[in-house]
């Protein structure tokens, strides 16, 4: 898994559930460091073993661990320059939707060895679209939900995100937008203006 | 112009104006309009508002038309003076010239000083995958610094550690042997001190090996505590160390050195209650001995230097001479018992 992916998780961990809760984690899944390097790559079995730890500590289930990741990945101001990057994809939640077919080829421009999961996104009458999500990892759906579900609220828009069960090779993710312009979309400046504010 | 061809000009090519005979902007593009609201553009001489850069001589109207079709370099005359690649054309109905501006590679500033969003820009420009680009790879580029530094930080305690001998933190063969090639290679002036404990495996045979580690430990504070920062202690066997003394070849100074550390190591060294004695021989080679100085050669020289000095009687320090070493060929070998 690549360290971008395992050091999400870690920012996660430490955001939400403070330092302390994280170097528990490391330690009991047995990493033997305390930081993942975001640029190396590291054995899945190390991000399965600090999943099952979190789901363990948390008395959570894992999937819904990884909603609230991704989520965290754009809601939160510490998660840095996830958020960002996905509304370049787009001026609105629908454009956006649809950007995220090239999502994967983005990333590996900026990053060349980070495999994002495969993306599909179908279109249905009335606002509603079907996301297939193929990724080497299974955990990448319901980060992907949590993701927009939190970049919904980005741009204002209502909609429900819906996990709609397995496909081969991963999960559909069903969306159906209530309201384009529910609420007042965070701004974006294009320029990065926005993060220099008070 | 015709009137059905604005509205798809300004979709098309929104940072494009139009200019009539006379060089007046006739119509700006809305994203061009953006950067110069009000009456900045339209109504304006072209060439007032607008310049081109890398120009041999001052443009005027006629020159600036007979590059139609030609790259253009051009920079707005007042701040912010943005610059722009842009391209002329002429013989479109309704006007004497269109001029299609881009930002190039000042995307970024432009944005800022602008405060464009993705709707200023054609749906095929490529302008917001390159500002996206240029954030991604400015995020995966910071965390790539950010390993570098830590690896490189690891590697220099690797060093540190590959260079250390563990037991008294005096550097190691593999460092003292860097140091000499090193010292050989500038062609500085130096003494290289071979330094032998004596009854040091007495102690070890009589205490044990606790006993003779707290021994090594002192003897290299002693040792460190005789020389210089700029010089180099190494342990470079169980009993044996060797203190390379850079830029000082000097026989009193030397002599006195070696003098005061096997002074310092007949002192009793307290371990639990009792009292080691121990004693040390040393035997030193200049390298301004030699006409070309090699590292195996010092060693061995400083090497006989100490054995001479080990049959003179220990706790005895000699200077290597020519003439040990013909001395030393048909001597016996001294029994491994009386080196300890």
């Amino acid at each position: 898994m690549h360290g971008l992916v395992n050091r999400a998780i870690e920012g996660f961990v430490r955001g939400c559930y403070g330092p302390q809760m994280w170097h528990d984690i490391a330690r009991e899944a047995g990493l033997g460091f305390d930081e993942f390097e975001a640029m190396l790559h590291y054995d899945d079995a190390l991000t399965d073993r600090v999943l099952e730890r979190l789901a363990d500590r948390l008395d959570q289930p894992v999937p819904m661990i990884l909603e609230n990741l991704g989520h965290y990945l754009v809601a939160d101001p510490k998660a840095g320059a996830v958020r960002r990057l996905l509304r370049f994809g787009g001026a609105g939640f629908v454009d956006f939707l649809h950007s995220l077919d090239d999502l994967p080829d983005r990333a590996r421009l900026a990053v060349d060895d980070l495999e994002l999961p495969e993306l599909v996104l179908h279109t249905a009458p009335r606002g509603r679209f079907s996301l297939i999500c193929r990724g080497a990892h299974p955990g990448y759906p319901h980060v992907m939900i949590g993701i927009l579900r939190a970049m919904a609220d980005d741009y204002g828009s209502l909609a429900t995100i819906e996990d709609a069960g397995p496909v081969p090779g991963g999960r559909r993710i069903s969306v159906a937008l209530v309201e384009t312009a529910f609420a007042e979309a965070r701004a974006f400046d294009l320029g990065g203006a926005e993060r220099s504010g008070p | 112009m015709t009137g059905g061809l604005v509205p798809a000009l300004d979709r098309l090519c929104p940072m494009h104006l139009q200019m009539d005979e006379h060089g007046i902007i006739r119509h700006a593009g809305p994203s061009l309009c953006k950067l110069r609201p009000g009456a900045g553009l339209v109504g304006q001489p072209f060439l007032d508002v607008i310049g081109l850069r890398r120009a041999a001589a001052p443009v005027d109207l006629p020159s600036l038309l007979a590059r139609a079709g030609e790259p253009l370099h051009l920079r707005f005359r007042a701040p912010p003076r943005t610059d722009f690649k842009g391209v002329l054309v002429t013989g479109l109905p309704g006007m004497a010239a269109l001029v299609n501006l881009s930002f190039g590679i000042g995307i970024r500033e432009a944005v800022q000083d602008y405060d464009l969003t993705v709707a200023d820009f054609a749906a095929t420009d490529l302008a917001v995958e390159m500002l996206y680009l240029i954030e991604a790879n400015a995020a995966a580029m910071a965390a790539s610094r950010n390993l570098k530094t830590r690896l490189q930080g690891a590697m220099i305690a690797a060093e540190e550690r590959a260079f250390t001998d563990t037991l008294t933190g005096l550097r190691n063969r593999r460092a003292m042997d860097r140091v000499l090639d090193r010292m050989i290679g500038d062609g500085r002036h130096f003494a290289l001190m071979h330094v032998d404990l004596d009854y040091f495996k007495a102690v070890n045979d009589t205490h044990g090996h606790a006993a003779g580690d707290h021994v090594l430990q002192e003897v290299a504070r002693a040792m460190v505590a005789v020389t210089r920062a700029e010089d180099t202690v190494a342990r470079v066997g169980g009993d044996e160390f060797v203190i390379l003394f850079d830029r000082l070849d000097d026989r009193t100074r030397l002599d006195d050195v070696a003098r005061r550390l096997i002074g310092r190591l007949e002192q009793p060294i307290l371990w639990q209650g009792r009292k080691l004695q121990i004693s040390a021989s040393a035997g030193t080679a200049l390298s301004r001995a030699y006409a070309v100085p090699d590292a195996e050669r010092l060693l061995a020289d400083a090497d006989t230097a100490l054995y001479a000095a080990k049959r003179a009687g220990r706790a005895q320090h000699m200077f290597f001479d020519p003439a040990m070493a013909r001395m030393g060929q048909g001597a016996e070998p001294l029994p491994d018992a009386s080196r300890a």
